[in-house]
């Protein structure tokens, strides 16, 4: 199947006077997985449905290959779309709801029969052709919305949030099979969803959106690594987040909070204030024995600790008042630790990262 | 007895009580019909047919059942249609003036049949179209709409409106969206809501005692009149053969579309 590109130039869509898309732009390269990320009512679902027609745009272009589909109706466009609850057509079987979009196309009777089989096949439900859908589990009936909006072969497919419906255990062998075809066929792809890390394992690039604008648009390692601003920081993984003052001394920054004095590089933070937010990870702050010499947060009171199997959280209160998640591998950190016990704890600041207030 | 079974002997106590009271005057027609007696009496002093037969020729009773399929067939074919793209209307689309029509199209169900009965008979007179076929259908095709309606509106609410953009995005114009998916979920919703008017314009009185005259008199019209006239059991033969007739169509509908979807009782798709 031959790849196709979109570009979405300054699109803006609002309902009653509150903007739920905000001049986004978004360039999507030829067989990119592209995933739309945000909370519920970040914009994510309403910019899906510009892209599919279901919603005309106040403003904006939205082109596919660089020619403009913008004022196309859906049916106009070549798009296929999975929906959240598949939209199945329940009178019609399997094999019917595929072929649907071929007999849209005229698509000659021996053609479509063939083509079909072969778009069953390919999500591995050539055996249900004859069932109707209502007889299919979940994720079989998602399998159907896929091979149906791919039969058609489109120039883009558009999923919005295909697993939310679908039973956990389920869903990482789901999403194995989604990157599995996605892979096979090469069809540029837009991803819809609320999960992080749904986003993170599938995506080639992940959009970030809040209030309806794109936040950061980055491959999923970057964003954990280096996010854009606060919301990126706070919604992409687990954070601590630390209050701070903020001085500038030649090359570095000094942050301060209580008796914890910190220097950092320069590359790790975008401080245009006096006071600033250290974001670290649990992974890259390490607990030590008090009196480390490492342990640049200083001493602090293990208050609680969260079991996880291959790590242990130890939730720490600082002598400046931070609280602190420490994550420890192994299980030892529960008895070398206990609740009421000090540690020292020590920050890698080439993991962190700061902003400004 | 443990309390549940006492409770679901109860219930089912119940339920007979209320089905055999619901049923206890039809049985009692029933059984009338086959007096010998020409008086309606319970129980009969005799066994006879030959109120049956009295009734099947009697030719007021015969030019009822014309008349009334004639204006039950145009009634509720036209309710169908018009209720069908109101609902839709109503249900997919948000106008000015939306819950005013709304409001309007169901007022039959709040105005008594009587009154509608004698506006069309004064309006008929004026337009000097009193007692034709004509105000008799508008007349019913008014009555019956709420239903249609009712039962369309009902389905069109468990059609997904995202079935209508998987079909828009698979190339399906607007016309091929809504027959190639909303017409064929709503079939059973159309087919309850043709039933429902067709039963309630057949049997319709009080407003069609206004706007029908001898000659376009429907069965119940004319049944009112002969048992203003004669009291033998005539009228419960009648009855039995129209309690006969409507069964057997109920059967039919139910072999053929299932009467559990017609009347929509299964939830969801």
């Amino acid at each position: 199947m031959e790849a196709h590109s979109l570009s979405i130039e300054r699109v803006a869509k609002s309902f009653g006077g509150t903007k739920a898309v905000a001049e986004v732009s978004l360039k999507v390269a030829k067989g990119e997985f592209v995933t739309l990320l945000g909370p519920s009512g970040c914009g994510k679902t309403t910019l899906l449905n510009l892209i599919a027609g279901f919603l005309e745009p106040d403003a904006g272009e939205i082109l596919i290959d660089g020619k403009s589909i913008t004022r196309l109706a859906p049916h106009e466009r070549n798009i296929g779309v999975v929906f959240q609850n598949y939209a199945l057509f329940p009178h019609m079987t399997v094999a019917e709801n595929v072929a649907f979009g071929l007999k849209m196309r005229k698509v000659p009777a021996r053609e479509i029969g063939a083509r079909v089989e072969e778009a069953l096949e390919t999500v591995r439900l050539g055996f249900a052709g004859q069932r109707r859908p209502r007889e299919l589990s979940g994720g079989q009936q998602q399998r159907v919305a896929l091979a149906r909006a791919l039969v058609i072969r489109p120039e883009l497919i558009l999923l919005d949030e295909p697993f939310s419906a679908i039973d956990k255990n389920l869903r990482a062998e789901m999403q194995v099979e989604l990157k599995r075809i996605q892979r096979a066929v090469g069809i540029t792809t837009i991803f819809v969803t609320h999960d992080q890390s749904e986003a993170l394992s599938l995506s080639d690039r992940i959009a970030v959106m809040a209030r309806g604008e794109v936040q950061q648009v980055s491959v999923p390692a970057e964003l954990y690594r280096r996010p854009a601003n606060h919301f990126v920081a706070s919604f992409i993984g687990e954070v601590n987040r630390l209050d701070c003052e903020v001085a500038r001394e030649g090359d570095e920054l000094v942050l301060r909070a209580g008796d914890v004095s910190l220097r950092l590089p320069p590359t790790r933070a975008q401080a245009t204030s006096d006071k600033g937010v250290l974001y670290v990870r649990p992974e890259a702050l390490v607990a030590r024995d008090p009196g480390d010499p490492e342990a640049n947060l200083g001493t602090a009171t293990v208050e609680a600790h969260v079991y996880q199997g291959t790590h242990v959280d130890i939730v720490a209160k600082a002598a400046n008042g931070w609280l602190l998640r420490v994550r420890h591998p192994g299980y030892e950190a529960l008895e070398r630790w206990p609740a009421g016990a000090t540690i020292g704890v020590q920050a890698r600041l080439a993991e962190a990262y700061l902003f400004s207030e | 007895m443990r309390p549940d079974g006492i409770l679901r002997l109860a219930f089912g106590a119940v339920v007979a009580a209320t089905l055999a009271f619901a049923l206890l005057p039809s049985v009692v027609v029933v059984i009338t019909a086959f007096g010998e007696k020409s008086l309606l009496m319970f129980p009969p002093d005799g066994l006879s047919t030959k109120w049956f037969v009295r009734a099947w020729t009697y030719e007021d009773f015969r030019s009822g059942i014309r008349n009334g399929l004639l204006v039950t067939a145009w009634a509720s074919g036209i309710a169908l249609v018009v209720g069908t793209l109101a609902a839709f209307a109503l249900e997919r689309f948000r106008f000015r003036g939306r819950d005013l029509l709304e409001a309007l199209l169901l007022s039959p169900l709040v105005i008594p049949h009587f009154t509608f009965g004698v506006g069309f008979l004064i309006l008929a007179s004026a337009a000097g179209m009193s007692r034709t076929y004509s105000v008799v259908v508008l007349c019913h095709v008014i009555l019956v709409l709420p239903f249609v309606m009712r039962s369309v509106y009902v389905s069109l609410k468990n059609v997904d409106p995202m079935l209508e953009r998987a079909a828009a995005s698979l190339g399906a114009r607007p016309l091929q969206v809504f027959l190639r998916v909303d017409l064929p979920l709503l079939a059973p919703g159309l087919a309850g809501g043709w039933l429902f008017a067709a039963i309630l314009s057949f049997n319709e009185f009080t407003a069609t005692l206004f706007v029908t005259g001898q000659r376009t008199q429907t069965l119940p019209v004319a049944m009112y009149t002969y048992v203003r006239e004669y009291a033998d059991p005539t009228m419960a033969a009648l009855s039995t053969m129209l309690i006969a007739a409507t069964a057997f169509a109920l059967a039919i509908a139910n072999r053929f579309l299932g009467l559990d979807r017609i009347l929509s009782i299964q939830a969801g798709h």
